[in-house]
């Protein structure tokens, strides 16, 4: 029957059955949704993966399609490197955060264990230290596996 | 031998071995997918499928394909460690941790104003790039990920909007995967 199928099948260009596992998310009415994921992933990895999700929770399969179809236009505008340069921006990002707060951590403790009037010699001594991190952090993080 | 064929490589990399096929000299998947490293292809086959990933990197410059084939490796790593949510749980996951770690930081830097410290050394460098990437990622915030379902209407659009703006690091390495 023509009327009624998935947007998978229309562009699969097969009949769409009854319990087809990509009909309940990818309706027809978003066509451009499959076919990033089907560029990307291809359609029978996309079934493989979904078909190994517990069918007695459907909202997992929800929720990886809704990755997948995320992953996969991202990878299609950035063909190099997907997704994971968000990955990557937000690793950076989060490691100058705490180097940022690490100095100011180290701030305050001198400065509630001294008294702050010694806020000149303070500056010195935590320039000095932004100094080193800004030097460390200046090169690619040591990332391990 | 019957008609021609193409010259046999001595060693069938990683992707020709799992494919059972001759590897042959002009093989794309050769240079990034060494023969021992056989895991390394498995994963990304089993994820992306082989004619995609050679499409992908069909798609790119050469001297691009060794990051693409690392970030698809690593994008196929987390998939397969995390079925449902992949690479967006990790997304999600740092987001959080970022959100946490500005308020440490708005706390911090609170609590050296009242002592009458000058914060202006501090740097703002981590500031405006956190504000410009959270120009780019827009309203969507994962850190109840994955308690919130409908992401990916706000989240795609600014974010792919990033990811062409900013993917073009360039050589780095990649991060640990994300538990």
């Amino acid at each position: 029957m023509v009327m009624g199928r998935c947007a998978a099948c229309k562009y699969l260009r097969k009949a769409c059955p009854e319990d087809c596992i990509f009909a309940p998310y990818f309706p027809s009415n978003n066509p451009q949704r499959f076919e990033n994921v089907h560029r990307i992933y291809g359609a029978k990895n996309v079934a493989t993966m979904l078909k190994e999700l517990e069918p007695l929770q459907p909202y997992l399969r929800a929720q990886a399609v809704e990755t997948l179809c995320y992953e996969a236009e991202s990878r299609i505008q950035n063909p190099v490197y997907g997704c994971a340069a968000i990955i990557f921006h937000l690793q950076q990002q989060i490691h100058n955060i705490e180097s940022e707060l690490a100095k100011l951590r180290a701030e305050i403790a001198i400065l509630s264990s001294n008294g702050h009037g010694q806020a000149s010699e303070i500056q010195l001594s935590t320039d000095q230290v932004h100094e080193d991190q800004s030097g460390s952090s200046s090169k690619a993080p040591n990332w391990f596996i | 031998m019957k008609g021609t064929h193409a010259p046999r490589s001595s060693s069938s990399c990683a992707a020709c071995k799992l494919l059972k096929r001759r590897c042959v000299p002009t093989c794309i998947f050769a240079p990034h997918f060494r023969s021992d490293e056989p895991l390394k292809f498995a994963k990304v086959h089993k994820v992306f499928g082989a004619s995609n990933v050679s499409k992908i990197l069909s798609e790119v410059p050469e001297e691009q394909r060794e990051d693409t084939v690392s970030s698809l490796a690593y994008e196929a790593e987390v998939r397969l460690r995390d079925p449902v949510y992949g690479c967006i749980g990790a997304i999600a996951m740092l987001q959080g941790k970022m959100v946490e770690l500005q308020h440490d930081l708005a706390i911090a830097r609170a609590r050296l104003s009242s002592y009458g410290h000058p914060t202006s050394s501090v740097s703002s460098t981590s500031a405006s790039s956190y504000a410009m990437l959270e120009d780019h990622l827009g309203e969507a915030n994962f850190a109840g990920f994955p308690a919130c379902s409908g992401f990916s209407n706000g989240f795609s659009q600014s974010s792919t909007e990033f990811i062409s703006q900013h993917g073009t690091t360039g050589g780095f390495s990649y991060p640990p995967y994300i538990q």
